[in-house]
């Protein structure tokens, strides 16, 4: 279609509504099309400057970083958590709510402190068996239902775990890997395709 | 303040509030000649520049979650702009034991920006529930008498629908319907066997053009507002029809504070902050429609005292504020295996539900009155913040076993949200709190709330009927209530569901309401109310289409009595 029409012009036609004999009403699929294109190349993604974390200390957000791709690693669909930019993510909203200030800052610290105590050494110096009991110990709440002490860290992960999820899911990798399709302009819906086993 | 700026020009009528209720007066009203001034408490909207149609999640930092993850307790970040249920510096307050939660839009058009776009008509019965089983008032006037308003209304702003002859849920005039999706024609199949009826949705969504606007092109994002104007918003249908008239003046971040009242008796313009400048200001006008929704509106006219009203402005009854509702809701959520053999495709569709369940035991005995509809959810969403949850805390765990089983369970939840009929109560009002203002000065609106045992066994039922469909479906129901605690049987707290009506109601008796059939008050000829205010009951239908019928109705008469000079 013709580019002739610009942004402004749709825009300016689609405030006055109904004003008859406008290019929209002899065009209107095309004129929708041509809006999106134009929304989509002014809403694009900025290009992406390395990251400096605002609120955790390099090593908590070396830490928060490793976490984040053990709990989404990349596998043979799609690459991991880091990739999909879970730990900006994390870091961006604990800069701006003490909630997860507390949370995920706090409970690093208490991995730290657990994996002191067991192993001598911060989470992210431990041995990589070392690093995954630990994990292990906080990934599920009954360990903490066992053993009380835990509960703090069981706290910690499932929210880490939460925050992760919806970094990577809500990532173009993330949204890829599980075949959301959509998000665009259809002239017709196209309504339910046939279930595999009736095809 | 020094000095008060008064406009040199006196308008035919001043509107205050911009969203549906205020729109429609001000199309017709232009249209029928009037010039028209029309005060908004928020900013002008720029769909092009506010609206986040098409964006990614990933295209916002903070994921749609917004700054420090705050957003995710309103609606997130895509919303249409400008509405929450707290707003920094305009407070309201709850009662002791009273939980509501206001939801205000600032904005042009208001909540017609982002809301769900469900347009259902009140049935015939609606209108004289109060006679048929002894709980509260009917209304003045019928659903013949609103059915050609409906008939417009849908005419012009464009509904989808079919014609079914389900008692309960009146047919209109309809657009096509959109294909159902996956998981509706799984819930309708289960509905055939349990005899509950199912049937397409009713929403103000173009599926084709009309009136030169542009078709839905089925991004299923209405409630972001939505760049092309293919479904309806006040401010893409109702102002831009207005604003051509040359008849109408918008003035944005004009928070009315009072309308005055004249030695006659009479209104003579409303007072308002104008935000930018922080003074005050008059519009003159000679009559005056209040729009500004129902519990904003009923603050208006409890803050417009003066020496003829002292118990406020139309509240000789002292009603005004009284008679609040809001919509039962209760939701549910379950998992249905069956859906994970779905090949990956496009689910978005309308922004909503393209089938819905319409109140459906109409014909029998239940042990609560009235009814609620079922709106339906689930599916191919867009992955958002907040979807995993549950995945998250069924699954615990991490690494390549959380991934596997977040792929496969992607699509396979379906989700309900029962929307049922409040009975009016005494312990339900909203009242000036006397010790509070607002960051102009302006008092501030105290919330009673209750919900009562008619209520409650209402949501009990949703629950049961929630869990029944998604167990025909083959599917595990999720939802865990309780009967006791601040949410029995999921039942949310009042002003969630944000259909809050009733505030100013209309009646035959000016002793107990404070508005007559044509949404004009009984006290004061020269002022309307054209929102949630005036709404008699509270069914279960969204009100928006019946707020605009009525909105139309009440500007014909305004029109007619302005020609008869009885304004």
């Amino acid at each position: 279609m013709s580019t002739e029409i610009s942004r402004r012009d749709i825009l300016k036609n689609l405030a006055i509504g109904a004003a008859g004999g406008s290019v929209l009403q002899v065009i209107p699929a095309e004129a929708a099309e041509y809006i999106h294109q134009l929304v989509r190349t002014e809403k694009g993604t900025a290009p992406a400057a390395k990251y400096a974390p605002k609120y955790f200390s390099a090593h908590q957000y070396a830490t928060l970083t490793f976490l984040c791709d053990a709990i989404i690693p990349k596998d043979e669909h799609s690459g991991g958590a880091v990739e999909g930019g879970a730990p900006e993510f994390i870091d961006l909203l604990s800069s701006e709510n003490e909630k997860f200030q507390l949370g995920i800052g706090g409970g690093i610290f208490w991995l730290d402190g657990y994996c002191g105590d067991r192993y001598g050494n911060v989470f992210l110096q431990c041995t990589p068996q070392q690093k995954s009991e630990a994990m292990d110990s906080i990934a599920y709440r009954a360990n903490a239902v066992k053993d009380p002490a835990l509960s703090q860290g069981v706290a910690f992960f499932a929210l880490l775990r939460n925050m992760t999820c919806d970094a990577f899911y809500t990532s173009k990798i993330g949204i890829a890997d599980l075949q959301y399709i959509g998000n665009t302009s259809l002239r017709e819906f196209p309504g339910c395709p046939p279930l595999p086993q009736e095809t | 303040m020094a000095q008060v700026a008064r406009s040199p020009k006196t308008y035919d009528v001043c509107i205050i509030g911009s969203g549906a209720g205020g729109g429609m007066a001000a199309k017709i009203l232009t249209e029928g000649g009037l010039s028209v001034a029309m005060l908004e408490a928020g900013p002008d909207v720029h769909p092009d520049r506010d609206f986040k149609m098409l964006m990614w999640p990933y295209e916002l930092p903070h994921r749609g979650a917004g700054v420090g993850g705050h957003a995710s307790e309103n609606f997130g970040e895509f919303l249409a702009p400008n509405g929450a249920w707290n707003i920094s510096g305009e407070p309201y307050t709850s009662a002791p034991g009273a939980n509501f939660q206001w939801f205000r839009s600032r904005i042009v058009g208001g909540r017609t920006n982002h809301w769900g776009r469900i347009a259902l008509r009140f049935s015939p019965i609606d209108f004289q529930s109060g006679s048929r089983d002894g709980l509260g008032d009917d209304w003045p006037i019928s659903y013949e008498d609103l059915s050609p308003y409906y008939d417009k209304v849908e005419g012009y702003i464009g509904v989808f629908g079919t014609k079914e002859n389900v008692s309960s849920a009146p047919d209109g005039v309809f657009l096509p319907p959109p294909k159902p999706r996956c998981t509706e024609l799984m819930i309708k199949k289960a509905c055939d066997k349990l005899d509950i009826i199912c049937i397409p949705s009713r929403l103000a969504v173009l599926t084709r053009s009309i009136n030169g606007r542009l078709p839905c092109h089925y991004c299923g994002q209405c409630g972001r507002g939505c760049i092309t104007g293919s479904n309806f918003s006040s401010s893409q249908v109702l102002i831009p029809p207005a604003m051509e008239t040359g008849r109408l003046t918008l003035v944005t971040g004009a928070m009315a504070r009072e309308i005055t009242v004249g030695p006659d008796g009479k209104a003579t313009g409303v007072s308002y902050i104008d935000k930018a400048t922080l003074t005050e200001r008059r519009i003159s006008a000679r009559a005056v429609v209040v729009a500004a929704s129902a519990c904003e509106s009923a603050r208006l006219l409890l803050n417009s005292k003066s020496a003829t009203f002292p118990n406020g402005l139309a509240n000789s009854s002292g009603t005004v504020g009284k008679y609040l509702t809001d919509s039962v809701g209760s939701d549910g959520w379950g998992i249905v295996p069956a859906l994970e053999r779905m090949p990956p495709h496009n689910h978005d569709g309308t922004g909503g539900m393209h089938m819905y369940i319409p109140w459906w035991k109409f014909d029998r005995q239940n042990d609560f009155p009235r009814g609620y509809h079922i709106e339906i959810g689930g599916g191919r969403d867009m992955p958002g913040v907040g979807m995993f949850r549950h995945l998250c805390h069924r699954e615990e765990g991490y690494g390549a076993a959380l991934k596997a089983k977040a792929r496969k369970s992607y699509g396979t939840t379906v989700g309900f949200s029962g929307r049922g009929e409040m009975i009016p109560n005494p312990d339900t009002y909203c009242e000036i709190d006397p010790d509070v203002v607002d960051q102009w000065g302006i008092p501030v609106l105290r919330f009673h709330f209750r919900w009562s045992e008619y209520e409650l066994r209402q949501a009990r039922d949703m629950q049961e009927t929630f869990r029944s469909i998604i167990e025909t479906m083959g599917g595990e129901y999720q939802t865990k209530t309780r009967i006791d605690g601040p949410y029995p049987f999921g039942i949310l707290e009042g002003g969630k569901i944000i259909h809050e009506v009733g505030t100013a109601r209309m009646g035959a008796d000016p002793k107990t309401s404070v508005l007559n059939s044509y949404c004009q008050a009984h006290d004061i000829k020269n002022v309307f109310v054209t929102d949630g205010a005036p709404l008699v009951t509270n069914p279960d239908k969204n009100p928006t289409l019946t707020i605009m019928a009525l909105s139309w109705r009440a500007s014909e008469h305004l029109l007619d009595e302005a020609k008869k000079g009885n304004l």
